[in-house]
């Protein structure tokens, strides 16, 4: 059990509780417990696997493969990534959103495994959510990404892939992923396409770019990105994040 | 049971040589194939699934349809490995009943959708092997079109194929129902008759070039009035 703020981590409880009666799975069992607040508040978690070295070979791919970035300039923070879910190598959504508003004025980047970025994201708003509710104002960037970083901390090692830029109004960029990374800086771009989307970016960028021009910067180095990585394409979605909020454009590409 | 179809990456032709002693593990999976379809309306949606069930080069069943009614508003279409279906629709069922039971009202097409991602989710590291679209009703009485990924990744989406013969049918769909890759076509909405008889043409496809798929298509067509089945015979062998 760890503790990350105020809020307290049963995972280890959680294990515990979820393999009781020789074994077999809590939640199989249907209502003879006593307590239906209990029951009622289902583990919200997965639960890592006990042990790592035994994993269930899987029969069919999950979606992968993606191009995001994010950077800072003096207009505020621009988050940009593509539409594209690839499963193997058929194209299990061709507009699928990667960036996910937590609140009006924090935007989250996904990239790595679809389902997990879903998820994580989700149990992150919730958190950040409650925090609000219990003190009253609302979680700074830098202690969103802390707490997603703990929060994901005993899936280390395990398959959970994630890695979400975290782009919020106090001009801050900062790149969490599964293996325990928590980085702040001025320019992030994640996944296979990220490569060519630094290449574009590292020509053009500067902090007095005006706002039309940092938009039209990130929209060409996803372009870019997307016509080189065959894992990226379809469109490009954008969000500008300054001072009043997100607001958000999408760019289809033609032909990609 | 031991199947090498387990093991092999699908698309993949395996080499016919001897490679080495290979390990042979049992797999707590099995493929039993099957596709699964639905299409969104302005007022209505369509949930197909054909009935036969598989596994190698065998058949099991020729009469086990895939869509599973939820609510009067909803169908969930299930394919993949069939003990997995058939515990997530308990599961789903039972969690439905308690939601029933603890808020006195029937839980909507898209609560289902988000309850499912979390029970999908919480076998991450074993998932189940199932490919689920659910298809229904929305509060406003639109229709809704719910497709996921087997460990909970869902998007709200207007047409899906699910199943063995996915990978054939999305592109027409794409073509057909969103006028996608044709130029100086009129994007007309889609009229009920006209969908129904889409996704048995459709299906009547996928049977002649998916070995998984075939029997007989079961259509279910969602309206406010309430949920209609129908069964079209497929190709059988």
């Amino acid at each position: 059990m760890f503790t990350a703020g105020r809020i307290k981590y049963h995972l280890c409880q959680l294990t515990e509780k979820s393999v009781g009666n020789n074994g077999t799975p809590l939640h199989f069992l249907m209502p003879a417990l006593p307590y239906s607040t209990t029951f009622n508040r289902r583990r919200s978690f997965p639960v890592p696997p006990a042990n790592h070295s035994v994993t269930v070979r899987r029969p069919f791919p999950l979606s992968h493969g993606t191009t995001t970035l994010g950077f800072i300039f003096q207009g505020g923070v621009i988050a940009a990534a593509d539409t594209r879910a690839s499963a193997g190598g058929l194209v299990a959504c061709p507009a699928v959103h990667k960036i996910t508003p937590i609140h009006s004025h924090l935007v989250v980047t996904s990239s790595g495994s679809g389902a997990d970025c879903m998820l994580w994201e989700r149990i992150l708003a919730r958190e950040i959510r409650l925090y609000q509710l219990r003190h009253r104002r609302r979680l700074s960037i830098r202690g969103a990404a802390k707490l997603l970083s703990f929060m994901l901390h005993p899936f280390k090692g395990t398959e959970v892939c994630v890695a979400l830029t975290l782009c919020g109004w106090d001009k801050e960029l900062i790149y969490v992923c599964s293996d325990g990374a928590r980085l702040q800086g001025d320019v992030f771009s994640v996944g296979s396409g990220s490569p060519y989307a630094y290449g574009v970016l590292d020509r053009e960028l500067r902090w007095t770019l005006s706002k039309d021009e940092a938009v039209s910067l990130a929209r060409e180095a996803v372009f870019r990105a997307t016509h080189r990585d065959a894992y990226s394409g379809n469109n490009v979605d954008l969000f500008l994040i300054t001072a009043k909020g997100w607001n958000c454009k999408h760019y289809s590409l033609g032909l990609a | 049971m031991l199947s090498s179809h387990a093991f092999g990456d699908p698309g993949k032709m395996k080499d016919y040589h001897y490679a080495g002693p290979v390990e042979q593990r049992f797999s707590p999976y099995a493929f039993n194939g099957g596709t699964v379809l639905a299409v969104a309306g302005e007022d209505f949606a369509i949930v197909a699934s054909d009935t036969r069930l598989s596994e190698g080069y065998s058949i099991h069943s020729r009469d086990s349809p895939k869509c599973y009614k939820l609510t009067d508003t909803t169908v969930i279409g299930c394919s993949g490995f069939h003990g997995d279906c058939l515990t997530l629709t308990k599961i789903i069922d039972a969690r439905l009943k308690m939601y029933k039971h603890s808020n006195n009202k029937m839980m909507t097409s898209g609560a289902i959708a988000a309850m499912l991602s979390t029970i999908l989710y919480g076998r991450r590291f074993f998932p189940y092997y199932v490919y689920n679209i659910i298809g229904g009703l929305d509060e406003e009485g639109k229709g809704a079109v719910y497709s996921f990924d087997p460990v909970g990744s869902y998007q709200r989406d207007t047409y899906k194929a699910g199943g063995s013969a996915s990978a054939m049918l999305q592109p027409l769909l794409d073509n057909q129902i969103g006028f996608k890759n044709m130029e100086g076509v009129q994007h007309v909405p889609l009229t009920q008759d006209k969908a129904v008889q889409l996704v048995k043409d459709v299906f009547i496809s996928a049977a002649e070039r998916d070995v998984y798929t075939g029997d007989a298509l079961r259509v279910c067509v969602i309206t406010k009035e309430g949920i209609k089945e129908q069964t079209v015979p497929l190709r059988k062998d």
